[in-house]
């Protein structure tokens, strides 16, 4: 993986940038000593690191504007961060970078139960919104993994998802307004507390742009009342291409469950020896979750639970209490860390149409077996969001190497069928260089042209996204105008 | 100028020597200046599969002809894309490409979304006759911007839709509504969000000022539905109204025509389309004075009939949403712009996107180019 070569004469900058940097913010906002940028190297895709020329820590959108009105005069690229949970580098700095840390700013400005919104500056963790809310009743909905640590304004920048979007949609699909300082200072507002926009849909394209247009300061969310319960039933199959057909015949039956989890026998394997959910060893097993008052969970249920008898599962453990439930869940959500337990693992995020789970979980198993490493599969079945978890030796010349190869091979499959490189987790620079195999150059330039009109100088997270090649002349741009 | 391929499409943008008036099937009356562009021989369902909630249709395929396909394998387009025919007394057949350009939802908006959160995948060409692709036919997909979101609601200004994917869902298996009478605006706002702040899932909330009726849609299994749907009346019983059920029968002809605006239908003057915070509604209604006006999305959007060439945006002043000019003259769309752009940030950045995927300005001349 390559990084551009860091501008000689930005970082010569250093002293007078850093000294400006100081008379717009106070004194403990900005860090620039080595030993202290060190904290700032690297995101969640920890094999990647490079600490940044300086890092600010604003507290407000007037600082913001003011720390990008300076970086734009001195030319000096930014890197936005939320809370550094990017597993896909999407705030892996540079040497002659600012990066651009909210996690200052977590306020909760406005809570309106009347129009279901709450305002928050962009910090806030995910889970502290739905914090805010739920003792009045109330939650937010897009939950991803990292929900404890990950902060609203990286949810803006990679579009994040969860196991629950099958039914409430990921971070565009909640996403009201955003206040966004551009690269120049202006602040602008887009959106607010009434839905559809009145000309082109500017939020649409701001969400999920990296932190390559802007960087979003204050969100409007819409919150959704809390269902009245939800519970889980298990199953398991002795075939995936059966797991498969059953996961299609729940949703052409009508019932729309709220989660529909895949695990794969090594995926099980793993997670039985780490966390002792007590999960049948088989091929396969779903996890369906449905949501209401106790008489809907109860006829739901048993309309899947009649599907699913019609595959012949091996398993059918449907959840009669909340510590049953906690029980299925289990091994689910301990389904990471189980991996890393074995080993070190690279988690990938390709999405497929699903009817094509049997043919892909077949070649990622041969494929396992032609790169000599392992790989577990966990899966959103319901919306055809896979994460094979490569396992490898971090420690092991060149396996990190086989692994990316192996990662890559996966992901060019769920283009080939039909899916796509990311479903959740954003390109950053993890999947930057494979763009090419989803997209044509035409396709590439049209989403580098929205870039050029929001950032002409291209100096917001310039390297990820786009193939360096691709965006090349566009970065020499910049520089050329200093 | 007619076209059967995306080729030939490209072919034809590319070769334009002056503006284009980009149609779907002209049901918007919208006509702007310039040799119309018909998107409706690109016609015809590419991929269907019912398992994975997904079509894959040409920009061209009537409406009618999806919502048939979708219904045989008892799903639906849950957006409710509404038909402006009667509305706006047009002609023509309404095309997906249509809907999806237009961001056409309906009272099912509210607890679903919008045409373009069902929207997965776009193939268009954009003004220099270059084919252009983003998103895709998968339900989670952040690969990259997500074009698929700034085409839908640009109304053929960026580009012309060529090929659309989209998600679709069950449809039920019955419904059932509840009206509440003798509701004020306030009074009506307040009960529907209420019942849009409970856990019951209601799936419409309207309100007619003209009738006082105020009515409630739930939609699912019909043990639920009868539950919610007491629920629901337990939940509003403290206004103090009188309510009365409809069963799913009338429930489903009462939001037909709720979707189509049916009692706007035949009259005369200007309709406007006002999406606002549902709180502020009735004091936006007020200020507005129109004629007549209903709430749909359990008040934040109105429905306006206004006395023909009022400037409906003077009288509300600046407010958190935009006014849209649906049905009027031609000279009141031009003095008056038919889009509301939110501020001069926007227009500026909405400016600059125009120039970019249409240089030569040859899409829909100044269709979208209102005034901040």
């Amino acid at each position: 993986m390559q990084m551009p070569i860091p501008d000689a004469a930005v970082m010569a900058r250093k002293a007078r940038v850093v000294e400006r940097l100081l008379g717009v913010l106070p004194a403990d906002a900005v860090i620039y000593e080595e030993r202290e940028t060190k904290a700032y190297e690297c995101d969640a895709l920890t094999a990647y690191r490079c600490p940044p020329m300086v890092a600010v820590l604003p507290s407000s959108t007037q600082e913001v504007s003011d720390v990008l009105r300076i970086c734009h005069e001195e030319g000096v690229p930014v890197v936005p961060r939320g809370s550094g949970t990017s597993l896909a580098g999407g705030a892996l700095p540079t040497a002659d970078c600012v990066i651009l840390g909210v996690a200052r700013m977590n306020d909760v400005i406005e809570t309106d139960y009347d129009n279901r919104l709450i305002r928050v500056q962009t910090g806030r963790t995910n889970l502290s919104v739905t914090g805010a809310v739920e003792t009045d009743g109330f939650f937010y909905a897009p939950d991803p993994s990292s929900q404890l640590a990950c902060a609203i304004a990286g949810n803006i920048a990679m579009n994040s998802g969860g196991a629950h979007c099958l039914k409430y949609g990921v971070t565009t699909n909640n996403l009201l307004g955003v206040k966004m300082v551009m690269m120049d200072g202006e602040v602008i507002e887009i959106g607010g507390g009434h839905m559809d926009a009145g000309g082109l849909d500017l939020l649409g394209v701001i969400c999920g742009s990296e932190g390559q247009l802007g960087v979003v300061t204050e969100a409007i969310l819409r919150i959704l009342p809390k269902p009245e319960g939800a519970r889980p039933v298990l199953m398991g199959f002795d075939d995936t291409v059966v797991a498969g057909a059953c996961v299609s015949d729940i949703i052409k039956a009508g019932v729309l469950p709220v989660a529909i989890e895949f695990m794969d026998r090594p995926c099980i394997e793993a997670t039985e020896a780490f966390a002792k959910a007590g999960y049948p060893m088989c091929e396969a097993l779903l996890i369906v979750e449905v949501e209401g008052s106790v008489a809907e969970i109860d006829h739901q249920l048993r309309l899947i639970m009649e599907i699913a008898r019609r595959h012949n599962p091996v398993e059918l453990r449907e959840s009669k209490s909340a510590e049953e439930s906690g029980k299925i869940w289990l091994g689910r959500k301990s389904a990471f860390g189980a991996m890393g337990q074995i080993n070190d693992y690279m988690c990938l995020d390709g999405t497929i149409p699903v009817s094509s789970l049997p043919l892909v979980l077949r070649r990622i198993g041969e494929m396992s077996d032609e790169f000599g490493l392992k790989v577990g599969n966990v899966f959103h079945a319901g919306d055809g969001n896979m994460h094979p978890l490569i396992l490898f030796d971090a420690n092991k010349p060149g396996d990190l190497e086989l692994c990316e190869e192996f990662g890559a091979e996966i992901l060019k499959l769920c283009v080939e069928v039909g899916g796509c490189l990311t479903g959740e987790h954003g390109v950053g620079i993890e999947k930057r260089d494979l763009m090419h195999v989803q997209y044509a150059p035409a396709d590439l330039e049209a989403q580098m042209a929205v870039k050029d009109v929001f950032d002409p100088g291209w100096l917001l997270n310039p390297a990820k996204v786009f193939p360096l090649d691709a965006s090349d002349a566009r970065r020499g741009l910049a520089l050329a105008a200093e | 100028m007619q076209v059967v391929t995306e080729q030939e499409l490209a072919e034809q943008i590319a070769g334009a020597s002056g503006p284009l008036s980009v149609r779907g099937g002209g049901t918007r009356g919208m006509a702007p200046a310039g040799e119309v562009l018909s998107t409706a021989g690109l016609s015809g369902i590419t991929l269907y599969e019912p398992g994975a909630m997904t079509m894959v249709a040409q920009a061209g395929t009537p409406v009618a002809q999806i919502e048939a396909a979708l219904a045989e394998e008892n799903q639906r387009l849950a957006f409710e894309p509404m038909d402006h025919r009667g509305l706006i007394g047009t002609q023509g057949e309404p095309t997906i490409g249509g809907v999806f350009a237009a961001n056409v939802s309906g009272p099912r908006r509210i607890s679903v979304g919008a045409a373009r959160d069902f929207l997965l995948g776009v193939r268009f060409v954009d003004g220099q006759g270059t084919v252009i692709k983003n998103g895709g036919r998968v339900m989670k997909n952040v690969t990259g911007y997500d074009l698929v979101k700034l085409m839908a609601g640009s109304f053929g200004t960026l580009g012309v839709l060529s090929e659309v994917s989209f998600k679709v869902l069950p449809r039920p298996e019955t419904q059932g509504s509840l009206i509440l009478h003798g509701l004020d605006d306030a009074r009506a706002v307040g009960a529907m969000s209420r019942a849009m702040g409970s856990p019951f899932e209601v799936s419409g909330a309207c309100h007619d000022s003209q009738s006082g009726q105020t009515v409630l849609r739930v939609e699912g299994f019909e043990a639920s539905v009868a539950y919610r749907l007491e629920q629901l009346r337990g939940v509003l019983n403290a206004g103090g109204s009188e309510m009365v059920m409809l069963d799913a029968d009338a429930s489903e002809t009462f939001w037909h025509d709720q979707r189509q605006v049916q009692s706007f239908q035949g009259t005369d003057g200007d309709i406007w389309r006002l999406s606002c915070k549902p709180s502020d509604a009735p004091e936006l209604a007020a200020k507005a004075g129109a004629e007549a006006h209903l709430f749909d999305w359990a008040g934040g959007l109105i429905w306006l009939r206004m006395a023909a060439g009022t400037d409906l945006r003077a009288r509300l002043g600046g407010f958190d949403g935009h006014a849209t000019l649906l049905r009027g003259d031609t000279q009141t769309k031009a003095r008056l712009g038919v889009f509301q752009l939110e501020s001069a940030g926007v227009a500026r950045l909405t400016a600059g996107l125009r120039a970019r995927f249409d240089p030569k300005g040859v899409f829909n001349a100044g269709l979208m180019d209102a005034a901040a």
